[in-house]
């Protein structure tokens, strides 16, 4: 009985609802959203953690290389040693990065441009170099031409050195930074079409104009982001040239080379300062990329608009 | 202009095929394949048994245990708050919320000895962070995880943030309208839309951890049968001059990384699929 009686005072109350608080401003938001608590927790949770694993070990780098004061850390900046390490590395990543540049921009133009046969199996070839350790990256160099490698002893009769010797630490850097370029080119020249160089080839312009003047300037952003982190991995390797570079203080050191073997030699403040120059790099790094992004969505943008 | 014909499936108008292809096949034979063939080859020069004696020695299946271990253990807590930071940076507003979202890459962009050396003296137990713990990280194997966890945070955040910036609004107001709760929403909308995508951060963020060498070194304390990675191993085993031991190894790692590959691109297909549908 009294159920029967209580449903149509529910009711009443519920239609009630909306005219008691006739100002309530609808609440749609809220039905895609969060309680206000627990998107404070969340972030809060979020930062904590990106806080333990990313900031703090950034700034302790900067900590740690002032932590003797600014004499310590120029001369472990200006050390024969750390200067030498900072050539070899400049050298390696001013081969590398024009080659793959070269690479990627090829690599690109093949597969985005034309339709081809084993177009899948050359774009996983391409990222392979990703998914090799680079401990095997410069294990494999070794093997081709290490003194018991293939062409070692050919190497060593004629008086040529790679592995342990400058050539071998351009190789590994060469091979773990492979795909950058072309990662980021080929995704973006395939969405691109080919509409524009065609045009181009029936306005009667050559191969290389086509790529000057139509294809290079569409992709500048994305190529210039590619640079930039291809630049980044090669001043930072540390595995694969570990493997080949021999450690020959002052003549076979990289920067990050030279970070373990001031580390390992308990000078800590010392290797902490050379840290800070890369870790700088990568700071400058995050920087051209925000802005890169950033440009290349004004573009994006704009190219739409004129559509 | 054979091979043109030989492998175009359509004609183009566009010059510069053979050329570009050539290239990138010749750039690609000479710094990729033909050198990590020298690999497998090599290991054909030694026979089965010691093939199979090197690879399964205790010493190695140690590494293998804790590489394994420690590089799924970061992928999983990585793809836990990997997800959570996408999901802050893509729903939220707060304070420096630019500045943290450029901050995320930071692991790509930081050389792995730089990162190797900051998080040993952070997490040592006079250091900043290991202060403050009732136990030990640096020189341990969870000195291992904490490394792989650091360079492995970038990738779930990135595939899964794209993903969650696509996602469409009105698949939640419906589900909202529907009657689901939030966390409804969540579980049956939100969440499989970002599986896909949570997977290939995962795998890519565990691939890249296997392989891990420059961070970890140091942090580890490098005690064989405790603490030492396989990567390391291959190292140890190159000082000593046993290149097919070192090699053996390698070819291990190379078959797992490339079954990591294949099971990515099964995932990728797979969502590729569903989306179709």
């Amino acid at each position: 009985m009294s159920a029967v009686m209580e449903s149509p005072d529910k009711l009443a109350v519920a239609d009630a609802g909306p005219l008691v608080r006739p100002l309530a401003p609808p609440r749609v938001a809220d039905a895609v959203s969060e309680p206000a608590w627990v998107r404070r927790t969340l972030i809060a949770v979020a930062l904590l953690f990106l806080t333990l694993f990313l900031f703090v070990p950034l700034v302790a780098v900067f900590v740690q290389a002032l932590a003797k004061g600014l004499d310590v850390y120029w001369a472990a900046l200006t050390e024969a040693d750390a200067v030498s390490a900072l050539k070899l590395t400049l050298i390696a990543a001013g081969i590398s990065v024009p080659l793959n540049l070269v690479f990627g921009v090829a690599a690109a133009w093949a597969i985005a441009k034309f339709d081809f046969r084993g177009k899948n199996i050359l774009l996983t070839l391409i990222d392979l170099p990703f998914s090799v350790s680079p401990v095997i990256a410069g294990l494999i160099y070794l093997l081709i031409f290490g003194l018991q490698g293939w062409w070692g002893q050919w190497l060593r009769d004629h008086d040529l050195k790679i592995v342990f010797a400058v050539p071998g630490i351009v190789l590994a850097t060469v091979f773990v930074t492979f795909p950058f370029i072309a990662r980021e080119l080929i995704p973006l020249m395939q969405a691109q079409g080919q509409e524009q160089e065609e045009a181009a080839r029936v306005l009667g312009a050559s191969g290389w104009q086509i790529l000057w003047r139509v294809t290079l300037p569409n992709v500048k952003w994305a190529l210039l982001y590619g640079v930039i982190l291809c630049n980044a991995r090669a001043m930072g390797e540390f595995g694969a040239v570990s493997v080949v570079s021999g450690h020959i203080r002052g003549q076979t050191n990289t920067l990050p080379l030279h970070i373990e073997i001031l580390y390992n030699d308990y000078q800590f403040a010392a290797a902490f300062a050379v840290a800070s120059l890369l870790a700088g790099l990568a700071l400058v790094t995050l920087v051209l990329k925000y802005i890169v992004e950033r440009r290349a969505k004004a573009s994006h943008k704009e190219a739409r608009h004129e559509h | 202009m054979s091979t043109r014909a030989l492998l175009l499936r359509r004609h183009s108008v566009l010059p510069g095929f053979n050329l570009a292809l050539g290239f990138t096949l010749l750039y690609l034979c000479f710094i990729v394949l033909i050198p990590l063939s020298a690999v497998f080859l090599k290991t054909f020069t030694v026979s089965w048994g010691t093939f199979l004696d090197t690879v399964t020695s205790p010493r190695v299946v140690a590494s293998y245990r804790l590489t394994f271990g420690a590089s799924l253990l970061a992928a999983l807590v990585n793809a836990v708050f990997g997800l959570l930071v996408a999901w802050v940076l893509v729903r939220y507003r707060f304070p420096g919320k630019r500045l943290v979202d450029a901050l995320v890459d930071l692991p790509f962009a930081l050389p792995t000895a730089v990162a190797g050396i900051a998080l040993t003296t952070l997490y040592a137990s006079n250091g900043w962070i290991g202060k403050l713990l009732p136990f030990k990280v640096s020189y341990t194997p969870l000195g291992v995880f904490v490394a792989l966890t650091f360079i492995g945070l970038p990738f779930v955040v990135r595939t899964v943030q794209p993903v969650l910036e696509d996602l469409q609004r009105e698949l939640e107001e419906a589900a909202a309208t529907l009657g689901a709760s939030r966390l409804q929403t969540f579980a049956y909308v939100i969440f499989p839309a970002l599986m896909p995508a949570l997977l290939t951060g995962f795998a890519l963020a565990f691939a890249r951890a296997l392989g891990e060498y420059g961070s970890v070194i140091f942090i580890a304390g490098n005690m064989p049968m405790v603490s030492e990675i396989t990567s390391l191993l291959i190292i140890t085993k190159l000082e000593q001059y046993d290149y097919a031991g070192a090699t053996g190894i390698a070819v291990v790692m190379l078959v797992t990384a490339f079954l990591l590959l294949l099971m990515m691109n099964l995932i990728q297909a797979w969502a590729r699929r569903r989306q179709g549908r």
